[in-house]
């Protein structure tokens, strides 16, 4: 199809070099920092804010406390009881979500025009005054224990749970976030406003607006929303060592498909090697079809329906991941074929080719994520988190274009490291022995 | 709570005035083209929707629809294997697929000025599909991982299949539309191709633009590369076998080692979204509402916050369905509360909800909730590409879509009655138990 082709040429070359979002910095009067992109299109605001420090942040012997706390916070605030505030938020129509990580706290509200004012102050009570009260405990604290027991007989659960106790051992990373059914079943309501105070602060706020909204209003609204916080948290996490001794660890489960998750050591979004080790990874097994992984493990071999890599920078640690599942006969030839090509990589590097495509992915699939008032704020608030600054959108497709050949195949060499890259797996691998203990 | 916060009540603008960046057209050989337009970002979702999916395919090769999708990325006459993909790929797009009862998708995700690009490369694959015997033994066992992750490895998708092939006396709604493992296992490249040839044609397509495009380009763009290709004059009418009267309430009992937090269900055979005739449907959404949706609804109020005989519960219709569709209510107990007493304590607040009808605030705060979500969704060009194409692929008009909304706000709390009384019928209704084999209960 020599038509195709040469279309296909041409527009190559005219791939939107950029995306077209202009972010404004605001600081409020009373001096919260945050991110706006007016668009008045839809009458309806997108805000997202973080909470640096999230469930890391759980006091000795309160694991769970901050996951607990989170969950609470829609579940009665200042006048209003569990049912009076969800009911308040449905006539309303405003859309709030509450979510804890390892890494922060989440809110994300969309609130329509309208009625802003009244949504804000719902939203506000929510952060700023929580009840706590003791049937609302009770009855979130069942719901965490619900999870945690259907966790316990699902083999990719287990597989996390026990990937993260290996790696991260008595870091806060190395356990369940929601904690365990005895830590979760010990949390007081003290332990919980404990976690509020802790978790909910000025010092680690991260803030991004999308939509119907001017600078001003934004300021106001921020203030009146968040001033009244603590000044300051609890203390970060430190750092995590990592535990990767290479090999596997078998954890048997009674299930046909093994699940699998790999890891070795990874790199920080701020290290100089990052954009090359980046782009290595998306060809290595970073989504899509055409990745290495996908190419040798499922479209060659069809030993899986999905098998992906990433590199997982978080606050306090960088592995550099992935995940893979195999039928119990078949797991083995998987792992095996996973480890061949992360030695192929990195002892041959990539292609030019290789490259090229990948950068044309990735320089162009970029613009293309700024494509609704959630999504941007979504966007905008990691960027703050990561430590970028907004004219990094106008720049990130520069720095992709900038990684040469030599570098990714450098970096390939020292950094792709099949002595450490870890199997956890999970089931009952025919031929696979547990070699980590 | 009884107080209404009378200054907080939304008070949109009516909802007509919100549908009006769709453009629907036909091409002269049958294909539908729907546009919706968004021009916040230079990006448009391309769909290709067929009216066909696992309900359509003959007896005994059950998963053939599903398998004929994942095949699809293999070549055409003048694509080789993966090279759709790759394409999409080194143009910056993303692209994948999904087949369901009653419809197999494929769509990108692209920057607007690639329209012209794949728009041409799914117009080959619609009819230049080339297949050999390697390409269909390695995609198999692909679809049978898939299996292996979605359904195998897990007891509620294991529960959730048996249950509805009890639903389902005649209708093939009863059979997985990944297959069942045995006949997965044995399909062939004839039957992937007996499909393709049967279904794959423009007069059984719906094209979804949805983004920035102009309605016009995309009309010249579509008849380029779609409009060349024949109707297929053979395609077959879509009747499939339907339901007879169901007379006998059904239960299961599903027991497996891998379930730590039992639970139960319950599925109500129910009617689907007809076009021009979507008032059932509207009330029986809801329903739904009333019923499990969200934190002030019915059975969360009196099995999670009253009782305390449930952690999590939930109703669920969705009328999107060419043929009788189910609704379905979940409860899930704490330790200590049987699934008898679950169960007994769904159906004593079943029986007194067709007793007293729902609050009248109740119903007034869901109609705001289905009000706002029109200003929200737009948002979302891509999902509003989604409800498009299963609407159409689903036998319903962009009139009917564009009707809805307003169609829920005129439910009265009757109508919802009256649906509730017939639908809410054990005779036609599963139950079902997931638990641990053990009965320690």
């Amino acid at each position: 199809m020599i038509r195709l082709v040469l279309t296909l040429v041409l527009l190559a070359a005219a791939l939107p070099a950029r995306a077209g979002v202009e972010v404004a910095e605001i600081t409020t009067p009373g001096e919260l920092d945050a991110w706006l992109v007016e668009d008045h299109a839809i009458p309806f605001v997108a805000l997202e804010l973080r909470f640096r420090g999230g469930t890391s942040l759980d006091a000795p012997g309160a694991r769970g406390a901050t996951n607990l706390m989170v969950a609470l916070l829609e579940e009665g605030a200042g006048e209003r009881d569990a049912r009076a505030f969800a009911q308040t938020a449905e006539e309303l129509a405003a859309r709030l979500g509450y979510d804890a990580n390892d890494d922060a706290v989440s809110v994300s509200a969309r609130f329509l025009t309208e009625n802003r004012a009244a949504s804000v102050d719902l939203l506000r009570d929510s952060l700023i005054a929580p009840r706590f009260d003791e049937d609302a405990i009770e009855r979130v604290r069942a719901q965490v224990l619900a999870g945690l027991r259907e966790a316990e007989t699902n083999p990719r659960d287990i597989a996390s749970r026990e990937a993260a106790r290996l790696i991260y051992g008595d870091h806060p990373y190395g356990s369940r976030r929601e904690g365990t059914p005895e830590s979760v079943a010990a949390l007081t309501r003290d332990d919980i406003l404990a976690a509020h105070r802790g978790a909910l602060a000025r010092d680690r706020v991260y803030i991004s607006a999308v939509g119907d909204i001017t600078a001003q209003e934004l300021g106001a609204l921020l203030d009146h929303l968040l001033g009244d916080l603590p000044e300051t948290g609890a203390p970060l996490p430190p750092r995590a060592d990592l535990t990767l001794p290479g090999g596997v660890r078998l954890v048997d489960f009674a299930t046909p498909q093994s699940v699998a998750l790999f890891a070795q050591p990874g790199l920080d979004r701020h290290h100089p090697d990052f954009f090359a080790a980046f782009i290595l990874n998306h060809i290595l097994g970073g989504g899509g079809f055409e990745s290495r992984l996908m190419t040798e493990v499922r479209e060659k071999r069809g030993l899986t329906y999905g098998v992906y890599s990433y590199i997982a920078d978080r606050d306090a640690a960088e592995i550099w991941t992935g995940s893979v599942a195999s039928a119990n006969d078949r797991m083995a030839d998987a792992i095996a074929v996973i480890r061949a090509e992360w030695a192929r990589l990195r002892d041959a590097g990539v292609t030019a080719e290789e490259l090229e495509n990948a950068k044309t992915y990735l320089t162009g699939a970029y613009p293309l994520r700024f494509d609704g008032n959630g999504t941007i704020a979504s966007i905008a608030v990691g960027m703050q988190m990561d430590g970028l600054p907004t004219d990094y959108i106008a720049r990130r497709n520069d720095m992709v274009n900038a990684v040469t050949l030599d570098e990714i195949n450098r970096v390939a060499r020292e950094w792709l490291d099949t002595e450490a890259l870890t199997f956890v797996v999970v089931g009952q691998p025919e031929g696979l022995e547990n070699t980590v203990n | 709570m009884r107080r209404l916060l009378a200054a907080c009540l939304v008070t949109l603008a009516p909802l007509a005035a919100l549908a009006g960046d769709v453009t629907h057209f036909t091409l002269d050989n049958g294909m539908d083209v729907v546009v919706i337009e968004d021009h916040r970002a230079p990006v448009v979702t391309h769909m290709v929707w067929y009216r066909a999916g696992s309900a359509d395919e003959e007896p005994g090769v059950s998963g053939v629809a599903h398998f004929l999708e994942h095949l699809l990325f293999k070549g055409t006459d003048t694509m080789a294997p993966g090279e759709f993909s790759a394409t999409v790929a080194r143009n910056g797009g993303s692209d994948n697929a999904f087949t369901s009862y009653d419809y197999t998708a494929y769509f990108q995700r692209i920057a607007a000025d690639r329209l012209d690009l794949v728009m041409g490369m799914e117009a080959d694959r619609m009819v230049n599909l080339r297949l050999d015997e390697a390409d269909i033994v390695t995609e198999r066992d692909v679809i049978i991982e898939e299996r292996n992750q979605r359904v195998e490895n897990s007891p509620p998708a294991l529960y959730r299949e048996q249950k509805s092939a009890l639903q389902y006396l005649n209708h093939p709604y009863g059979v997985p539309v990944i297959g069942w493992r045995h006949e997965m296992a044995a399909l062939g490249l004839g039957d992937a191709l007996a499909y393709y040839r049967r279904y794959y044609a423009p007069n059984n397509a719906i094209l979804v633009v949805a983004g920035d495009a102009d309605p016009e380009e995309v009309r010249a763009l579509a008849e380029r590369h779609y409009g060349v290709i024949p109707a297929n004059p053979d395609l077959p009418d879509r009747a499939r076998p339907q339901e007879p009267p169901h007379l006998a309430e059904r239960r299961m009992t599903f027991r497996d080692p891998r379930v730590s937090q039992p639970y139960l269900s319950r599925s109500y055979l129910a009617p689907e979204r007809d076009s021009g005739a979507q008032e059932r449907a509207a009330a029986l959404t809801l329903l739904a509402e009333l019923l499990g949706g969200g934190q002030t609804a019915v059975l969360t109020q009196k099995l999670q916050f009253e009782r305390q005989v449930a952690v999590q519960v939930a109703a669920w219709y969705s009328g999107m369905s060419l043929d009788s569709t189910t609704f379905d209510l979940v409860v899930v107990p704490p330790p200590g509360v049987t699934l008898a007493e679950a169960e007994a304590a769904m159906d004593d607040v079943l029986t007194g909800f067709l007793e007293t009808g729902p609050d009248a605030a109740h119903l007034a705060r869901i109609k705001t909730q289905l009000r706002a979500q029109a200003i929200y969704e737009r948002d979302d060009a891509s999902s509003l590409a989604r409800r498009y194409g299963a609407a159409l692929a689903q036998g319903l008009t962009v009139a009917d879509v564009q009707a809805w909304p307003e169609i829920l706000q005129a439910v009265s709390a009757e109508d919802i009655m009256t649906a509730a009384r017939d639908v809410l019928d054990r005779r036609r209704s599963v139950t079902g138990w997931l638990m641990a084999p053990e009965v320690t209960q």
